[in-house]
Formats: C-alpha cells, structure tokens, sequence
C-alpha cells in the first residue's frame, strides 16, 4: 500500500497482537517506511536507517511535510556513503512517531478518536521490534548493516542486542546506552513547556481543534540548544544583533542566536505532534541497555551479539559524549566483540552527525566498505 | 577479494607476522596505522584487531576497513577478557608505556601468546653514544630530544628477559634485529652479542 504523503505503509499486528513492554496490545498497527534503492536477489543488501527524536521516514528525499531535504540526504544516495547504487536502505517512522506510523495523533480503532494520552507508553525496543516485524513483511531475514544516530544510535543498540542474528553491522553514531541525569532533565524541562501551553488541553488539543504551539516550540529551542556545542554558537552567531544597530531594552529577538532558535521552534511545530514529542522523550529516557538485557551490566548486555560494530562520537557533543560512547566501547571489548571506535573532530556538537563532515563520512565508508567486503557484498 | 599492492612492510613486522598463524584472532596494540593488520587480514585471513592512541591513526585504520578503536596500551587492556585472542602483538610501543610490567602481564593474558618489540637499549651505538659523547642517545629509530620523548621505560634485551623471567613469562621465541636488517636468534648462548648488536628485539611470549 502507498500513500503520496507519508510513503511506504506496513501493517504489523494483523494476526497476533503487538505486545507493548507496557503491557498494551496493539493490533494493526501502521509502521511508516521509505526505501531507497534495490534490495538484490539475495535480499543481503539491507541496511535500516533508524532516525532521531525529531527525524522521520524522509531520510534519503525531500521530505513531504517541510519540503526540506531528507535529514541525511548528505549520506544517502547514488555513489554517496550509504549507497543506494549498492544497498537497500530502509528508514522507518518510529512507533509512536507521527509521520504516519501508530502514535498518539493516529485514531484509536477502539473509540474513533484520536488517541493522545490514551496511547499507551513506548520504548526503544517497542520501536525495534516492530521495525522487525516490517522486515519479517519485506522477507529481510538479516540486515547487512543498521545505523543511526541520537536515538537512532539507541535503536542500534537495541537491534544488535535483541536480534542478534540479523545484524552483520551496527553503526551506534552520537549515542549512549542509556540516558544520563542530565539528558532526562532537559527531556523533563521540554515537555513541562509543552503541557503548560494553555492549549495542550491535557493532551486533547486535536479534539479541540487547537495546537500548543509555543509548547513544543520551546521544547525544541531548548532541545537545539543542547543539539549545538558553545563554539558553534559563537561562530554562527556570536554576539551579533538581528537586522538592528543596537539593543532595544526590550524582549524581541535583539540577538541573532534567538532569531534562530525562534526559527527553529516555529518551523519545528508546522512538523511534529507535540503528544508525539512527549512519548517519544519518555521512550528515550526509559532507554537502558544494560538494565534490560544485562541485568545492570553492560558487557553482560552485550554477551551474544554478533555483530561488528563501529562506534563514532563527535568531540563537541556534549549530549551524548565521547565517554558515553567509550562505555559502550569498554563493554564490547570486555566479551570481545569486533568494534571499531573512531572520535571524529569537530566543532559542530551532537549535530554533527547530520552535518557535512568528510572525516565522518570517511571513517563511515571505510567501515562500511570493509564489513560488505566480510559479507561478501561485491563491489559494482 | 584482492590485495592491493601496499608498500612493503618494515622487516620488524614482516618479523612479527611470521611469528602469526594463519586464520588466527589478533589483536594489535598501538598498531599505527594499521599496515601489520591489513597486511595479516589480506596475507594470513587473521581476524585482527586494534588498539591505537592517535585518533589520527584510528581513522586512517577504520576508514581503510579495520576493526580499530582509539585507546592505550595502559589503560585499555584491562577491558578484554582472558585469552580472546590467539596472538597480542606490541609493536614499538612498550618503551612508552607507564607500566610495562603490567602491559605485559596484561597482554600474555588476553593473549593465548604475546608478540612484542622493541628498540634495544643495549644497542652498541646506544652505548657508545652515551660512552663517548655523553649525551643522551639519539638514533634514527628513536630521534626524540630526551625531554620530548614519549619513551620513558627503555629496556635492554637483558632487562626484558630478567622481567620476563620474574612476571613467570615464558619466551618461546627471541629475534634481534641489526641495523641493516641481519637477524639473529637470541638464546642464552650468544646473549652478549644479541645485545649489544640488536638495534631491535621480537620476542615471542606466553604465560608459563
């Protein structure tokens, strides 16, 4: 089934209900998805792109809703990094997400209505293994490849912990095993602002035909702030003032710096559901690897996985730091497992993964080009 | 699947490589950028590994394929369980560790063998430089200024040998390496000469 606006549709659950970690069935559920390039006769060409908190489907072409390029357009395509001349690149929406798979926005079969609170809480693994289940639809026994970063990273991690043997390679980017104190705070400070907007309505807003706006979009300025290192501030917009010669002594954007985060907050709520925002946060912040599957260790998390991993950090990111990434590493050498770890230089924070950075993308190939080479994936 | 032409491997690793089984597990300590590992993944289809220090080196070795991450010697071996790997190879990289003695432990534990080298401090022009210039030593192989270096245990092949002897480390085998490239078998005959004209040391090592 295809639709114009949100892509490729699966529908999981059909037969047998999804079972939630929170316990809630959920029966027919739509899981979003794009695909790029060809998946060759063997179907060992996969590699499933797992997006970020405020990324979707569009990964690889222009996304519908913002008209925007896909957030990872600089990596995905012919000849590119991830090469769709040579792979199958399939990139999910999310559970819970809101460009076209079952969230919180979709109506609920049960009552007709949207389903807003009522949607029951998700977790990264929810996440995953209803990605599973749309391979199971696609005939992808093994992905050759599963790569993300953020909270794609987490899904990474998920995958090669919980499917052990349908990953060859695993590309945790940006990311942790868990998240930090400080990573749940500012989740906690992003969704107070979106449920103190007076048209949250207690999650109802769709019902009422309005929308928390300045909510989410504060929940965004603060989260761009953190997506962002001090010295990329400072070089994008120091000090300067915007379109005037000196300070107002008032509260309009004087500085450059809050033009863009009002920017980024504005154009932020025109594609994303704020319900969306506080489920999907939660699931991050439930996020722990080592507790779920290691019984609080993390090497013991990491006992049967098979695959070869590749764990890339940024040096300015300090949401998702370099030592995050180097527990992670300590883990799989401690059961021996085959990971490369690479710190990539660059000023340009968690976002950086994004961005254009030809180091990354360097190391990111070479990887990427080594393990095809293992897996027998001939060169064209 | 087909080996490009790299350059030829110094004959310190090429010395190395000999000592490793084909199809084997390695891991390569301090492995620079990743010449020994590439050379063993293509030549000898070893399941390699690496350990290095400069992120420099790290994404030379990952970009080229490798299975590398950044780390010390000192440090990251802690991490690895015992005998994960069939050989652990340090390549010119013990004189610059904190605590060579527990490197080496460490190395012949996560290692079923342990293959290292190192510069001869013993080296006759070592010796001699110090003798009759009275300076601290510089060669080609070790050209840092005694206050720049990151070489800060240099041993003897004597010395070596003494501390493998009191970690309980067995040498299986030992090579010293002249200057121009002469190779010669270190046994406990001929020890004197070993020493004095080896400008490097391979040794071949394993928990006794």
């Amino acid at each position: 089934m295809v639709t114009k606006d949100i892509g490729k549709e699966a529908i999981l659950g059909v037969d047998t209900p999804f079972i939630l970690d929170c316990g809630v069935q959920l029966s027919n559920l739509k899981q979003a998805y794009q695909t790029y390039g060809k998946l060759n006769y063997d179907k060992t060409n996969a590699i499933l792109v797992c997006h970020a908190l405020s990324g979707d489907q569009f990964a690889g072409d222009t996304n519908p809703i913002s008209g925007k390029p896909g957030w990872w357009h600089l990596l995905i395509g012919p000849g590119k990094v991830l090469d769709t001349d040579r792979y199958f690149i399939i990139c999910p929406n999310i559970l819970g997400g809101c460009m076209g798979s079952t969230g919180p926005k979709e109506i609920n079969a049960d009552t007709g209505e949207c389903w807003g609170l009522q949607f029951p809480g998700i977790t990264i693994s929810d996440m995953v293994r209803a990605q599973a289940l749309l391979l199971d639809l696609l005939e992808i026994e093994k992905l050759f490849c599963v790569i993300g970063g953020s909270m794609g990273g987490m899904q990474i991690l998920e995958w090669a912990v919980s499917f052990p043997d349908r990953v060859f390679a695993a590309v945790p980017i940006a990311t942790a095993s868990h998240h930090s104190a400080q990573n749940i705070a500012f989740h906690e400070v992003g969704r107070q602002a979106i449920m103190a907007d007076q048209y949250w309505k207690n999650g109802d807003y769709l019902k009422y035909d309005c929308y928390p706006q300045r909510g989410l979009a504060i929940a965004r300025m603060i989260a761009h702030i953190t997506y962002m290192s001090e010295p990329a501030l400072q070089n994008k917009f120091g000090r300067r003032l915007q379109n005037r010669e000196e300070i107002t002594f008032g509260f309009e954007a004087d500085f450059q710096v809050e033009s863009y985060l009002r920017y980024q907050g504005s154009t932020f709520v025109d594609r994303f559901d704020a319900n969306s925002y506080l489920y999907i946060t939660r699931a991050m912040d439930y996020f722990d690897l080592a507790e779920r599957h290691g019984g609080g260790v993390l090497a013991e998390a990491f006992r049967e996985v098979k695959a070869r991993f590749c764990v890339i950090s940024f040096t300015s990111d300090w949401l998702y730091q370099t030592a995050e990434s180097r527990i992670i590493v300590k883990a799989l050498n401690a059961v021996a497992a085959n990971v490369s770890f690479a710190e990539i230089n660059s000023d340009k924070g968690h976002d950086a993964f994004l961005l254009e950075e030809p180091e990354f993308w360097r190391v990111l190939s070479g990887f990427i080009e080594g393990a095809a080479d293992k897996y027998g994936l001939t060169k064209k | 699947m087909t080996y490009v032409q790299k350059p030829k491997l110094r004959i310190e690793l090429q010395l190395i490589a000999k000592m490793i089984d084909s199809g084997s597990r390695v891991l390569d300590v301090g492995c620079g950028d990743g010449a020994l590992l590439d050379y063993l993944n293509y030549e000898k289809n070893v399941d390699g590994r690496g350990i290095e220090l400069s992120s420099d080196g790290v994404n030379a070795c990952v970009s080229s394929g490798l299975s590398v991450i950044q780390g010390d010697a000192d440090q990251d071996l802690d991490d690895y369980p015992n005998q994960a790997f069939d050989y652990a190879i340090l390549g010119q990289t013990l004189q610059a560790t904190r605590e060579p003695h527990n490197v080496l432990m460490n190395l012949v534990r996560i290692g079923k063998r342990a293959v290292i080298s190192f510069p001869n401090f013993g080296y006759w022009r070592i010796r001699a430089s110090l003798m009759f210039i009275g300076k601290m030593p510089q060669t080609e192989a070790l050209s840092y200024n005694w206050y720049d270096t990151p070489n800060i245990h240099f041993c003897t092949i004597t010395d070596f040998i003494v501390l493998c002897d009191s970690l309980g480390i067995e040498i299986e085998n030992g090579i010293a390496l002249d200057r121009v490239g002469r190779t010669r078998e270190i046994g406990r005959s001929g020890m004197f000469f070993a020493n004095l004209r080896g400008e490097q040391a391979i040794f071949l090592l394993k928990k006794s």
